[in-house]
């Protein structure tokens, strides 16, 4: 398929999510609630990753070594 | 993927390759596409959950019907969760269905365009119209549904001769000469002794049946029958079971278990056993196995009921049906049953057979004798179609729509199978489901081919198993090569668009496939 400008390919983009998702059949009001809960989740996904993500390796790299130490 | 492939036996005269595999594949597709299925509905049916408890709660209003305030201790009249799925699913998207059509059922027709300012709760018409939309939907298989002046000049002329109403039953005083001729074709047609015929077809297997079998009998009937076997059956009173669909290992155990066991709890034997199959199974496109039922039915000593419903008129070298198809005697089939609506381009069915079978109907059907008998025009249709297709009206046009017909079937498939769409069903059937199985691209497929001016029919959950809703697309020998292109490239485009090409099999094109007698289908 010809997309013209990358606008289109996104908007193509967004139409399979509806498409598979099964919003594509609700009214306007419900896919706006579908998609504000879908993002905020997301959301609270990647800041949970962004604060602990690092602090757990660490205290893994730490036990690791302890573990060592131990053996 | 399941794939059996069967040689045909050479016929004399069939005009087609002698040689040639017919295969049937049911291909599944890939895991991530139930998955996406399965994820679409439940969302759909949170959403369900939500609407229902703001309708309940009122700060929705309610379209459907309810209970006046006063009633709401009573027993409920309208079983609110058993439509559930009507509710919050069919009626957000059933301006799909339903169509209002306002010209002939052809290859071509006119819808008239409606909106709905509601989300579907209701329609209003604007009084436009969108002209030439190509029809892939309508079981016009040999297109006899047409309004020349030259071709339906003898309609026009018993319809003078005997009017339109009959005002009767077959056994009062409703019995015309025109019916008694077409009964006469209709047996001379399909090479049986006689033939009895109903003014509707579904009357024709739900009154029929329980005049055939009663209590003390067995049915042996195939997991995808029409409603109208499955209720006929029902009302009879006859002991049903249901075999695997096209499944002759399953209807073999059965059988040699009811002859062995005998009724559940006396052990006597059975009065009848009766096998219920149909020639094409309208929602898959398969082919009931013929030789292997009858070998089945012979060794068993069992009787078969065979509805032609889709397979009469579409297939066969020369149009008579499976019995054709397969090079069977048509006497090898106690009961032959079909319908006038899909190939004959009329409406009304027959119940053919031994002369005795035919007599005994005559007085015990339900249909002979309480139904009003059929319309002359619609008789007429049917004789003129039927004569044009024998060849008896001294033309060749009969036997060269059911070759066009053969033509397009073929090419079609195999267009579509090279395109990478999931196609269900034998070769040489003109019923073709293409596989949806999302909700939401059943509902934008139809949405889309409307858009470029095709009508189709999709089918979604009650009709099919909830994972495979599908397109169905009935051939026309009334579709010409330039319209097959048309709709085929549209398909294309619309596969592309909405991702709905998920065959992973490899089929060589289709200028291959023409030159070679004997080609191989890789898996």
């Amino acid at each position: 398929m010809n997309f013209k400008n990358f606008t289109e390919y996104l908007a193509w983009l967004y139409y399979q999510y509806l498409l598979i998702t099964g919003i594509y059949v609700l009214e306007p009001w419900e896919k706006s609630i579908f998609n504000s809960i879908l993002f905020s989740a997301i959301a609270m996904v990647i800041y949970t990753s962004y604060v602990f993500v690092p602090i757990h390796l660490c205290l893994t790299l730490q036990l690791s070594v302890m573990m060592q130490n131990y053996l | 993927a399941t794939i059996y492939l069967y040689e045909k036996k050479n016929g004399p005269g069939t005009g087609v390759a002698s040689r040639q595999h017919r295969h049937e594949s049911f291909e599944q597709a890939p895991i991530y596409v139930a998955v996406m299925t399965y994820l679409g509905f439940g969302i759909v049916t949170l959403f369900g959950y939500f609407r229902d408890f703001l309708r309940a709660v009122g700060l929705e209003k309610c379209h459907l019907a309810r209970e006046r305030d006063e009633q709401k201790d009573f027993v409920p009249l309208y079983q609110d969760f058993e439509n559930f799925y009507t509710r919050n699913l069919y009626m957000r998207v059933r301006d799909n269905w339903n169509r209002p059509i306002c010209s002939l059922p052809g290859p071509v027709f006119d819808l008239m365009e409606r909106v709905s300012d509601d989300y579907n709760w209701t329609f209003r018409l604007t009084g436009r119209t969108l002209h030439n939309v190509i029809n892939v939907g309508s079981y016009n298989y040999l297109g006899f549904a047409e309004n020349n002046a030259d071709f339906l000049k003898t309609v026009a002329d018993k319809t003078r001769q005997y009017g339109v109403g009959v005002c009767s039953t077959r056994q009062e005083i409703g019995n015309l000469g025109i019916h008694e001729e077409l009964e006469q074709l209709v047996a001379k047609f399909l090479g049986v002794e006689s033939s009895m015929t109903f003014g509707m077809g579904f009357a024709t297997n739900s009154m029929n049946i329980p005049a055939i079998v009663g209590k003390g009998c067995l049915i042996l009937s195939d997991e995808l029958n029409h409603t109208s076997l499955i209720l006929g059956a029902r009302l009879s009173g006859a002991t049903i079971r249901v075999f695997k669909h096209n499944n002759m290992h399953s209807l073999e155990k059965m059988l040699s278990e009811a002859v062995c066991s005998g009724q559940p709890r006396t052990h006597r034997p059975w009065k009848k056993i009766l096998i219920m199959v149909e020639g094409i199974y309208s929602m898959e496109g398969s082919v009931v196995r013929l030789p292997e039922i009858i070998a089945l039915k012979k060794k068993y000593k069992a009787y078969l009921y065979l509805d032609e419903a889709h397979s009469i008129g579409a297939v066969g070298a020369s149009g008579r049906g499976v019995t054709e198809l397969f090079d069977v005697n048509p006497a090898d089939v106690d009961v032959m049953m079909g319908t006038f609506t899909k190939s004959f381009g009329a409406a009304g069915g027959y119940i053919a057979g031994k002369k005795k079978l035919v007599d005994y109907l005559r007085s015990h059907s339900h249909s002979a004798v309480y139904a009003s008998a059929m319309s002359p025009p619609v008789t007429e249709q049917i004789i003129r179609a039927m004569k044009c297709i024998m060849g008896k009206d001294g033309s060749t046009e009969g036997i060269r729509r059911v070759r066009q017909l053969a033509e397009n079937t073929r090419y079609f498939r195999a267009r579509l199978k090279e395109m990478g769409f999931i196609i269900y069903g034998n070769d040489d059937s003109p019923v073709v489901p293409i596989l949806l199985y999302m909700p939401g691209k059943v509902v934008a497929f139809a949405r889309e081919m409307l858009e470029r001016r095709i009508g189709v029919v999709v089918v979604g959950f009650p009709a099919t198993p909830i994972t495979e809703a599908r397109a169905r697309f009935c051939l026309s020998a009334a579709h010409t090569r330039a319209m097959l292109d048309q709709v085929l490239h549209h398909l294309n485009e619309v596969g592309d668009a909405l991702c709905l090409k998920f065959s992973r099999k490899k089929y060589s094109s289709w200028s291959d496939l023409s030159d070679e007698t004997d080609f191989e289908l890789g898996s």
